[in-house]
């Protein structure tokens, strides 16, 4: 509680600042009429920034093991696209490749013949799944080079092919061993989508930007914005320890 | 009767090291071979050519009648020091991945030859747990019998009782004897001499990659011809 005081002093602070004295809970207060439409405003975009992230999350994952398997060969040929690819995709800033997926992808598509119209949400699942994609990869590398060697060896000395090895025996154990660092990407991709705002996708930051320019209550809305994604995160934070539990019950 | 595995001046680097030179040993159906010899002396190595875990670079290998890897899928059965199963499943998937998956068994005919395997190696109440809730002697059994569930025309030991408590080797070179009683032929590389005593037809010492001696393990153990194997079996056996 000692710890709170100081923060709570600084946000009444800031709140003299905008409007002496006060603050003004009203925009967002959901006892009178025209808080509650705002409120229900604002959290209408819960809809839109889960969807885009579960969506992009499960891309990113798909093309991150996809794109990691090569990196296991001890070819320098074979791993070299993984590499290339790892590279290049987690270089380039989120907001940049959003404009070119948006903005320039359509155009690229056109000039091969392939006419599609990107709209704002499949922008961003886009965006969000192939930069999110390179970390995914890598994560998946490190977790499956640290199940020991032994267990393909084992696998072998059974019969299993490679690729049985690899699905019912590496890939089991590094799944369990990268749940946590998943989880943190997830997590990652889920803040990330408040970028998808600055294309005109109606979801969480969107909505209480559209609402801060008709209410002009900057400090409180972008407040309620805050809390709406530590609610998002808590919850996944809680759905994934689940999960590590159920994964990991029994295993050692 | 020809061989069920045979190494003709098998020769194997690794990078400029070289730790196989020119071993050459026959072992014919039915036989239970004991390789012994001091750590670093390629030993491990022998077996795990055998087992197409390794590569060779001279020489030849013959197993069960051709390459190491064209034998049948678990055709040659490995049973590894650190018994390497699979922690993410229970002793009985551990034990039916491999005839359901490579055999392509139905899971109920897998499962009964699993349980039956089980009872065998004496512990047939410990199907649904985890490998990591058993004692190392239990793994290293239910590591044998998932070996055996591939019906292997030969088994592999590498170091077996190495990694386990003094209390626990008997149950496991127990489970060992009986599988050469029923006429299994087994390549085990140990250093429990009396097992080698009791089991071996014969007994093999390597040293610096060089297949030294091999003799009956009366032979070798009242009169061996070399030094190096007198001084080796001395510090084993006096300790």
């Amino acid at each position: 509680m000692k710890r709170l005081f100081p923060f709570a002093a600084l946000l009444l602070l800031v709140g003299c600042d905008s409007q002496p004295g006060t603050w003004g809970w009203y925009v967002i207060d959901p006892t009178t009429k025209a808080g509650w439409t705002n409120v229900q405003f604002l959290m209408r975009g819960f809809t839109s920034t889960i969807q885009v992230s579960m969506l992009a999350a499960v891309a990113s994952i798909m093309i991150g093991l996809f794109v990691a398997l090569p990196s296991l060969s001890p070819s320098r040929w074979v791993r070299l696209p993984n590499r290339i690819y790892v590279e290049f995709v987690r270089s380039i800033p989120l907001l940049p490749m959003l404009f070119w997926v948006f903005y320039g992808l359509p155009v690229v598509l056109k000039s091969v013949g392939i006419n599609l119209n990107i709209d704002p949400f499949w922008g961003a699942v886009i965006t969000l799944a192939i930069s999110d994609s390179a970390f995914t990869a890598e994560i998946f590398r490190s977790g499956i080079q640290s199940v020991p060697h032994g267990q393909s060896e084992a696998s072998q000395t059974i019969g299993l092919t490679k690729s049985q090895a690899m699905r019912y025996v590496i890939l089991p154990q590094a799944v369990r061993r990268i749940l946590p660092p998943l989880a943190n990407q997830f997590i990652y991709i889920v803040k990330m989508s408040a970028f998808a705002s600055v294309i005109g996708m109606q979801e969480l930051t969107r909505r209480a930007n559209e609402l801060v320019v008709t209410e002009y209550r900057p400090l409180e809305i972008y407040s309620l914005l805050i809390l709406e994604y530590l609610v998002l995160v808590l919850i996944i934070s809680a759905a994934v320890r689940w999960l590590e539990r159920r994964m990991g019950a029994n295993e050692r | 009767m020809t061989a069920a595995v045979r190494l003709t001046e098998l020769d194997k680097w690794f990078g400029e090291f070289q730790v196989l030179k020119k071993v050459s040993i026959e072992v014919s159906p039915g036989e239970k071979l004991v390789i012994c010899g001091p750590s670093g002396s390629g030993k491990s190595t022998v077996v795990r050519c055998i087992a197409n875990l390794e590569p060779y670079e001279g020489g030849a290998l013959d197993v069960l009648g051709g390459e190491p890897g064209a034998a049948g899928r678990g055709e040659v059965g490995m049973v590894f020091q650190q018994f390497n199963l699979f922690p993410h499943l229970t002793v009985l998937d551990n034990l039916t991945l491999g005839p359901i998956r490579a055999l392509g068994l139905s899971r109920r005919e897998a499962e009964d030859k699993a349980h039956a395997l089980l009872e065998r190696v004496k512990i047939p109440d410990q199907a649904a747990k985890k490998p990591g809730q058993l004692s190392g002697g239990q793994q290293q059994r239910v590591a044998i019998a998932r070996a055996l569930c591939m019906e292997p025309k030969v088994m592999l030991f590498d170091e077996p009782t190495s990694a386990l408590d003094p209390e626990m080797i008997a149950e496991v070179l127990d489970v060992m004897e009986e599988l050469a009683a029923e006429g299994m032929t087994m390549i085990c590389v140990t250093h429990e001499m009396g097992f080698a005593k009791r089991v071996a037809d014969r007994i093999a010492f390597m040293d610096a990659g060089e297949l030294i001696e091999v003799g009956t393990p009366e032979q070798v153990f009242t009169a061996p011809k070399s030094s190096r194997f007198a001084d080796f079996l001395d510090k084993i056996l006096s300790h």
